[in-house]
């Protein structure tokens, strides 16, 4: 690429405004997509609009790894899926990212329900998904021993597993930013320019010039999109909520607990998570709100009242924490992602709630429609593997070595705190400093530790400024 | 493996007063404290009313705290000890320098409680900054000196509730109202009047919280009062009291001994106090 030069700070220190690429949105799929193209040697920014990536659509989510099995069939969503799933399971090791291979059960708990199975085993070996099977209810019980025994039949999908919806893109924004790409943020895109083959984006970090501009807005997607053309979709946020029960929660389930899907929705899944915990969640609920992702008490405690009906041991073990997450929904059944040669632009819209998934493929694919229409990538530089701090319970953690605890309930250490304020992508706030380090979001709820915690976010962030 | 007659976990009034009594019968007792100072919760209670069960004062938290941590000078007191979980007899523990086991012949837990934060209520609507806990906001305003809100609704009537005003009260921070679901308050009767009298702070029975409002810091809270929505504007909100204890090391059953606050029912410092030389006693008994 003739701009490859322009993917250089300045050689004064100061960080330049022309680019190559212009990533709009920080959330997983954008942040897959700056990875990529930084890797292959382009110059790239990414602009995000909140003061810490993963802000939006991508905080909220299940944090499951799919195989795609119950993918529409020939779908982009399902290729991005599968592609992604194969590249998360090649590159997660280096990166130090969890993967909890737990499987799922789709379980039927009415003979309605069960009368459905059989479709769901055709539809995954069609999906390429070979090793899903029926599970008779001798097996299922076997194999869920604390499940109700209102549980019925079910599918085994071997392939689905669990991983950790925040350091999976962290990791992806490190490793872009170690091949050379910019991160803004606090950068909102507020509107652009095209003209003589170059976007001038205005951003509330000041204005940015680039060749091309991805739009990966996630659920602002149709107004970025409006920037270009007259948005062909429009995101109506699906709202999400979940409930997660404390840790001794985890050993009663293995399997991902999946319903036997409906035309909307996946339905609620009962899960653990990567940080050993077990969750509920979620729903799905069209609202117009793009940003805040409120609960509602009504809704929290049907969900808490489902995992106990499924669950039957869980009563009496509390709940940890609640939150709620937007998928950007559209009008249109799969994904939207298209190029518009003659605006240098491309769309990557609508990645609902498989967004983590197929980050890792959205990426390729994206990749191979800018080779075919934009201009040809540099060969791949070595690429440099920047694992990040782990946070899960399959994995060694830090206090095990020793340090000072501060968070008790999660037993996160003083050093992790220091290291997720510093760095190249330091948290830019309270809320990506609990992600980044899980500080505050175990039982007591900072009760303990949200005032030291808080103190040492403070005495950081005002030595900065 | 380092072996111990008895271990005591958790280094507040409950834990420190059984170690002291375990001296005075002759014995010796180890006590493994998570934090770095010894003190429990008292540490950071920066009002009066502590010390009189114990030493016949009338002192702040931070003072008894201190006190207490001078009588226990000369134990065996490990601060920055955090016990990760008990089998059996052994206990697996994380430190400064990593982790390491101790074989107990008798453990005390002694990890007294904490207020039930938002999250298990179930309350809905938005997650901003400046939700918080008595205790926690007792840490913020006295051990960091910092104000998380100016403005904040108080959830509960119980006597910590009335701590979280006297706590707000001393930061300069006033409270919009106390909010109790219930037909009267939980504390004693006229606790209320107090709260409005002497505090300024009008109490609300039969209200509840429905939802957390903003999009940074808290905006406003929806409430029910008296079976009608409605909108309060404010900067924070306190969950106060329902106290639960810190036991998830039960989690095992393991054999110990509970000492303090970690039982369930909600007792002042100084009957946890007494009560930790009560089970020291009873267990020096037994072992004699």
């Amino acid at each position: 690429m003739d701009d490859l030069a322009l993917s250089l700070r300045k050689a004064d220190g100061t960080v330049k405004n022309q680019f190559e690429i212009a990533i709009i949105g920080g959330g997983v799929v954008g942040l897959a997509m700056l990875r990529r193209f930084a890797m292959a040697g382009v110059g790239c920014v990414l602009l995000e609009r909140g003061a810490d990536i993963l802000s939006g659509a991508s905080k909220g989510n299940s944090a499951l790894l799919h195989t795609g099995f119950d993918a529409p069939a020939a779908s982009l969503e399902l290729a991005c899926m599968q592609a992604g799933y194969a590249e998360y399971l090649e590159i997660h090791e280096r990166l130090n990212l969890p993967l909890v291979k737990s499987s799922a059960l789709v379980v039927g708990w009415s003979a309605e329900e069960c009368a459905k199975l059989d479709g769901i085993v055709t539809k995954a070996h069609a999906n390429g998904v070979s090793d899903v099977r029926a599970v008779d209810r001798a097996e299922l019980l076997r194999l869920e021993p604390h499940l109700s025994p209102a549980a019925k039949t079910a599918v085994l999908v071997p392939g689905e597993h669990i991983i950790d919806a925040w350091s999976a893109p962290l990791a992806y924004a490190h490793q872009a930013l170690a091949h050379g790409a910019v991160i803004l943020r606090n950068a909102e895109v507020t509107g652009g320019e095209f003209s003589r083959g170059e976007w001038r984006l205005a951003s509330k970090s000041g204005p940015i010039t680039a060749r091309l501009v991805i739009n990966a807005a996630g659920n602002f997607g149709d107004l970025v999109e409006a920037i270009a053309r007259p948005s062909p979709f429009t995101i109506t946020p699906r709202r999400g909520q979940f409930v997660v029960f404390d840790k001794p929660a985890a050993k009663l389930v293995h399997a991902i607990i999946l319903p036997v899907p409906t035309e909307r929705t996946k339905g609620v899944v009962l899960f653990r998570t990567a940080f050993g915990n077990l969750a509920i969640g979620p729903t799905a609920e069209d609202v117009q709100e793009r940003e805040i992702a409120a609960t509602d008490t009504g809704t929290l405690e049907r969900l808490k009242a489902r995992a106990l009906e499924m669950l039957p041991p869980l009563a009496g073990i509390g709940v940890n924490a609640v939150y709620a997450g937007l998928r950007p929904a559209t009008e249109h059944k799969d994904y939207v992602i298209e190029a518009l040669p003659d605006r240098n632009w491309i769309t990557v819209g609508g990645i609902r709630s498989t967004g983590l998934t197929a980050s890792l493929g959205i990426a390729q694919h994206v990749q191979r429609i800018y080779a075919e229409r934009f201009g040809k990538l540099a060969d791949t530089l070595d690429p440099i593997w920047t694992p990040v701090p782990n946070l899960t319970e399959d994995r060694p953690r830090p206090y095990m070595s020793g340090g000072e605890i501060i968070c008790h309930c999660e037993w996160v250490t003083r050093a992790e705190i220091a290291a997720a304020l510093d760095g190249p992508l330091p948290a830019g706030d309270l809320g990506g400093l609990k992600r980044r380090t899980r500080a505050m979001m175990g039982r007591c709820q900072g009760f303990n530790c949200s005032a030291h915690v808080e103190a040492l976010f403070r005495e950081k962030t005002r030595g900065a400024a | 493996m380092e072996r111990r007659d008895i271990v005591i976990i958790g280094g507040g009034p409950a834990g420190l007063a059984a170690a002291q009594r375990f001296r005075e019968l002759g014995m010796s007792a180890t006590v493994l404290e998570r934090e770095q100072k010894a003190g429990g919760v008292p540490r950071h209670c920066g009002h009066l009313g502590f010390g009189w069960q114990s030493h016949r004062r009338i002192w702040t938290g931070p003072r008894f705290a201190a006190q207490l941590r001078a009588d226990a000078a000369d134990l065996d007191v490990r601060t920055g000890h955090t016990v990760l979980d008990i089998d059996g007899d052994v206990l697996r523990i994380q430190n400064a320098s990593g982790i390491s086991e101790i074989a107990a012949g008798r453990i005390i837990l002694a990890t007294g409680t904490r207020e039930t934060p938002r999250a298990p209520r179930l309350v809905g609507g938005a997650r901003p900054r400046g939700v918080t806990t008595t205790g926690a906001l007792q840490a913020h305003v006295y051990l960091q000196r910092f104000r998380p809100f100016e403005r904040p609704v108080i959830i509960g009537s119980e006597w910590v509730s009335f701590s979280a005003i006297l706590t707000c009260r001393h930061a300069g921070i006033r409270p919009v109202a106390m909010i109790e679901a219930k037909d009267r308050i939980t504390a004693p009767r006229p606790g209320d009047l107090v709260a409005k009298l002497v505090f300024g702070v009008p109490v609300w029975t039969r209200t509840r919280l429905i939802a957390v409002e903003g999009r940074d810091q808290v905006e406003a809270v929806e409430i029910e009062r008296d079976g009608r929505r409605q909108r309060v504007a404010c900067d924070g909100v306190i969950f106060t009291g329902d106290f639960v204890p810190e036991a998830s090391l039960l989690a095992g059953k393991p054999k110990v001994v509970l000492a303090g606050n970690v039982h369930g029912e909600l007792k002042t410092s100084g009957e946890c106090w007494r009560e930790g030389r009560a089970v020291a006693g009873k267990i020096a008994q037994g072992m004699s």
